[in-house]
């Protein structure tokens, strides 16, 4: 027995794990496999759902919850209910027969393990959905069902229709399921928490809130995207390129219902408002009706059935909008009932399809004679469909109709609702008869692709089940559903549901006789369509919701192309000056900068000489940068002279390892440019006019004053830091005194860990780059002369020498200036002196050291310094320190933080020595001895 | 003192952005490398100036210069180093079929194999 607070996670689990890898490995070998694989996952997840259900029939929902991201509000919150429990019965048994009716739809050509494995991921997406009792774990569960419903639809993804279908289902309900998601977080700020069952405690107060109208309206938005709820019904019909076994789980029984769910789940929180019963009732009327109607009109069987279940979904929302007990039960039979004769039709047109080779109705007339025993069984779904007494659809609509009929008291408004209901029953009889009629009398079949069989007797047996569940729950629903049904429906409305009864004779009713003119309607309106209008020769309107949405597509697109072809052109230096242009406007439209070009009252730093000069000196480099900026060695020069005054800034402004890193980076740095160079082309003439010279300086003038007028304002006031947090703790719980390295480290070690994966990425970017670019140097023998005798020597002697000490640095950096980041450096100084004397190949330095392997070890020390974290139940790269005491050389200062030090360190070796490497090979020295 | 230092940030940058707009690359790599020195300086000067107190715990130190800045610099100064290399190389890579190192056309590719050897 599993303990109960396991059960529905491992029910999940089941086939979001076991199901999708059994599936995609079973499906390897042979499609039964994978179909058996995963029937027997889904029956185990249905049996501990099952196993559950007695518990939640007496009264005592099943619940779990694992916190998850506490800070967001986010637990892994499960709970079964009554809902619940319909909805995971309808998910899994339905699955089920879908799981064995597929095996034998799909052809050979059909790759079983991914159809079962998505097919699967599904599942378990949809269980996750109706189990959640936490609003963000459902929208991550809804996120899934539209990712998967998206590679279900387009499994034929050969066939241009089904990726369009699929692009479509996935943009209209993603959009609909990021309204949803903002509609929850103003719920859950509403409300102060993000589980279901205790926001229900505090309805009235998410009601009463000024955000409410706000949340519902966004919410609906997700519940009527998904429900293919008019008017973004048109990816409903489009998704029905899909494998009809997709269709028959996801567009009857499942996804399009969990928006169903969703309005139903969510009732006793936002339910009950004028503004709900005004817009969910008009929104399922309207379907309704335009569904039935529409679905008369379609000539492919399955167009037929899509446009017929997104009326049907819209029965249900009219009835879970209105205000009243019974229409919430009469609600949750429906999606039972639906679901049901819905999937039994889907299975029987497939099975037609898959017999005589096409969907159009005006070809396949007669089929009865050809294939009874499929007739039959669509013939008892389709009256079941219809509202047929004794079948279980007949029960579940008689309420609808009562319903309904209830309104005319109301009204206008009311009485007209009364009215449309008619009429969109009245089409539902029409499109159940022609279903029949076409499919399986009217004359002989018209030129079929195949010649019209039976199917195999096992493709049969799914929609013999569910066509028996619709005759049994018609005939007894008492003994068979009323129990759950009951359940649910007090989830939905809450425990005080008045006394009703379901049952198949309620006397001559109102709407008995309502549901007499509907079939009455229903027939008449079919024969007159057929006779007086001739049906098959009707084109439909080239006006659809479709049109608008594909239309609606290529403007955004060609808006965003013209977009962006405004700011970015090719040339690099428009986007940039369009961009700086954005930061003169930012700064100088700042408050900030008005004010801040004033000196601050914070007291000034006195000037010394030093400062005076170095001020200078960076003044003529910056400008010598930009007046020799074609003399590459001479520009160069320059840029290293500012870069040794910023650094001698660092160390006068209190920041030694500042000054540290970027003196060995400017070395660093010159080396690589300089070997790049000798490979970059020579510029030509630059083209650019006196005119474009003035916008950039004039641009460049404005954006440097800005900034230094910014810095200005800002140094000269006093101002608030969070530094004393790092200054304090630095020792006692960081164990270090170079409160810098630290930092790097321990406090901020993630964002230094993303940082040498930059790092690493960038160096991979630049082999990438040069991969194969090698070519002889234009005149640039000197280059291949020896390095002089004495640099040569100077160098060997070097090595060493720099690697104590970076080893030294490295040691020292916890508590005085220097770490892994300079340390690496100074290594790759001495590595790079090596290289020059010697050559990359002059086999001191081997060229296949595997640079990118030191690289990755750094990351993987570093990444596991992080993890060790967890084995001692800390967060991830929590850091611990020790000083134990080593003879000899006394208290050794000790941190897991010097591991992670270690790490950088590498990744610094190992990038620097994998571009070095890369731009040799580049120069084409790899071929030198 | 503070001054000074404003009136660094503000030339390293202006030269900085005049050369990333020049038309060849070589210049734009050596925009982005001026940048890249006004922008830490930018950073470490966020932290306001303070001499001869570097953030080194020690006893009897009251004040110390603020070492958050310093710490995001610090890896911005070894990335500076790596960005600086990829988009020398990436000039690199591109100028090798054409024969001039137009920046511009970094946007738009020739399409054409390139020539090596």
């Amino acid at each position: 027995m599993i303990a109960p607070s396991l059960a529905l996670p491992l029910a999940i689990a089941l086939p979001l794990i076991a199901g999708t890898t059994l599936a995609a490995v079973a499906g390897r070998s042979s499609g039964r496999a994978a179909a058996g694989a995963l029937a027997v996952v889904t029956a185990a997840a249905l049996g501990i759902v099952l196993a559950s259900a007695p518990a939640v029939l007496a009264g005592q929902p099943v619940s779990t919850t694992w916190p998850w991201i506490p800070g967001i509000g986010l637990a892994f919150s499960l709970r079964l209910d009554g809902l619940a429990l319909l909805f995971s019965v309808l998910i899994l048994g339905i699955g089920l027969l879908v799981i064995l009716y597929a095996r034998y739809y799909l052809g050979p050509a059909d790759p079983p393990g991914k159809f079962y494995a998505r097919l699967a991921l599904f599942m378990a997406a949809m269980l996750g959905i109706v189990l959640s009792d936490n609003l963000l774990l459902l929208a991550v569960f809804w996120e899934i069902t539209s990712l998967a419903s998206f590679l279900l639809i387009g499994y034929w993804q050969h066939r241009a229709d089904a990726r369009e279908g699929a692009r479509m289902a996935l943009a209209v309900t993603g959009v609909g399921g990021l309204a949803m998601l903002a509609g929850f977080l103003l719920i859950g700020e509403t409300a102060g928490s993000y589980e279901i069952s205790a926001i229900v405690g505090i309805a009235d107060q998410v009601r009463d809130d000024p955000r409410y109208p706000a949340a519902l309206i966004l919410i609906l938005l997700g519940a009527f995207t998904k429900s293919a709820q008019f008017p973004f019904h048109f990816w409903l019909p489009a998704a029905m390129a899909a494998p009809t076994p997709v269709s028959a789980y996801l567009h009857s029984a499942t996804l399009v219902k969990a928006g169903i769910f969703l309005i139903a789940r969510l009732y006793p929180i936002l339910g009950g408002t004028p503004l709900f019963t005004y817009v969910v009732t008009t929104v399922g009327l309207v379907t309704f009706v335009f569904g039935a109607y529409v679905a008369v009109f379609k000539h492919d069987l399955k167009g037929l059935l899509a446009y017929s279940t997104m009326s049907h979904l819209g029965l249900i929302t009219f009835l879970l909008g209105l205000d009243s007990p019974l229409s919430n039960v009469a609600a949750v039979f429906h999606i039972g009932n639906h679901a049901t004769f819905k999937a039994s039709l889907f299975m029987a047109a497939g099975i037609i399809e898959h017999e005589v080779g096409t969907r159009d109705m005006r070809r396949m007339n007669g089929l009865w004679k050809y294939m009874p025993h499929t007739g039959t069984l669509a013939i008892v779904a389709a009256s079941a469909m219809a509202g047929v007494p004794l079948l279980n659809g007949f029960l579940s609509k008689e309420m609808f109709f009562a319903e309904a009929l209830a309104l005319r008291h109301l009204g206008f408004l009311g009485g007209l609702a009364s009215v449309t209901v008619a009429v969109g029953a009245a089409f539902s009889v029409a499109y159940s008869t022609r279903f029949v009629h076409d499919v399986f009398f009217n004359g002989e079949p018209r030129d079929l692709p195949r010649p019209p069989h039976e199917a195999p007797r096992f493709m049969k047996v799914p929609v013999e089940v569910l066509v028996t569940v619709c005759i049994a729950v018609g005939l007894l629903p008492g003994l068979t559903v009323g129990p759950l049904v009951d359940l649910a429906a007090r989830a939905v409305f809450g425990a005080d549901l008045p006394a009703y009864s379901v049952a198949l004779w309620h006397g001559f009713t109102l709407p008995l006789l309502l549901s007499a003119l509907a079939f009455a309607g229903g027939a008449l309106l079919y024969w007159a369509l057929q006779r007086q209008y001739n049906l098959h020769l009707h084109v439909p309107s080239r006006w659809s919701a479709r049109r608008i949405y594909l239309a609606f597509l290529a403007g955004l697109t060609s808006l965003g192309d013209r977009t962006s072809i405004g700011f970015a052109n090719g040339a690099l230096s428009r986007s940039l000056a369009l961009l700086f242009g954005v930061v003169v406007v930012l700064l100088v439209g700042s408050t900030q900068l008005t004010v801040g070009v004033h000196t601050g009252e914070r007291p000034l730093l006195p000037l010394t000489a030093l400062g005076v000069v170095a001020a200078l000196v960076l003044a003529v480099a910056a400008l010598g940068c930009v007046i020799w900026h074609r003399e590459r060695l001479v520009a160069l020069v320059f840029s290293g002279v500012v870069g040794l005054v910023v650094s001698i800034a660092f160390l006068y402004f209190s920041a030694p390892d500042l000054a540290i890193t970027q003196l060995v980076v400017e070395v660093v740095t010159t080396v690589l440019v300089l070997m790049a160079l000798a490979r970059l082309p020579r510029s030509g003439h630059e083209h650019s006019s006196p005119l474009r010279h003035s916008r950039d300086a004039i641009l460049a003038g404005l954006v440097g004053v800005s900034l230094g007028g910014l810095a200005l304002g800002v140094m000269t006031r006093p101002g608030t830091t969070i530094s004393w947090y790092f200054l304090e703790n630095s020792l006692p719980r960081g164990g270090g005194a170079n409160v810098v390295s630290v930092l790097l480290t321990d406090f901020r070690a993630y964002d230094t860990l993303g940082e040498i994966t930059v790092l690493a990425i960038t160096a991979l970017g630049v082999v990438a780059l040069l991969d194969g670019v090698r070519q002889p140097k234009p005149d640039a023998d000197h280059l291949r002369a020896p390095a002089p005798l004495l640099f040569a020597v100077a160098a060997r002697w070097l090595l060493p020498l720099a690697i104590v000490v970076s080893v030294y640095v490295f040691l020292r950096g916890h508590n005085e200036p220097g770490g892994g980041f300079v340390a690496g450096l100074i290594t790759a100084v001495a590595l790079l002196l090596r290289h020059i004397a010697h050559g990359v190949s002059g086999g001191t330095v081997p060229r296949r050291f595997g640079y990118t392997r030191i690289t990755a070890s750094g990351l993987l020390i570093a990444g596991a310094t992080g993890v060790a974290a967890w084995g001692l139940g800390k967060p991830f790269l929590t850091s611990v320190h020790a000083e134990p005491v080593v003879p000899l050389i006394g208290a050794l200062p000790l941190a897991s933080a010097t591991l992670f030090d270690l790490g950088i360190y590498l990744a610094v070796v190992g990038t620097t020595m994998r571009m070095l490497a890369s731009l040799a090979d580049a120069s084409g020295e790899a071929g030198e001895r | 003192m503070e001054i000074l230092v404003a009136g660094a940030i503000g030339l390293l940058t202006a030269c900085g952005i005049y050369l990333v707009l020049r038309g060849s690359s070589f210049p734009v790599v050596l925009g982005l490398m001026l940048l890249s020195y006004s922008v830490n300086l930018f950073i470490v000067a966020m932290g306001r100036l303070t001499v001869g107190r570097p953030p080194i715990v020690a006893a009897g130190a009251a004040t110390y210069a603020d070492p958050l800045p310093q710490a995001l610099v610090l890896t911005a100064i070894v990335i500076g180093l790596a960005t600086t290399v990829f988009t020398i190389v990436l000039a690199l890579a591109v100028s090798v079929p054409p024969r001039d190192e137009a920046a511009d056309r970094v946007a738009r590719p020739q399409g054409d194999e390139p020539s090596l050897r």
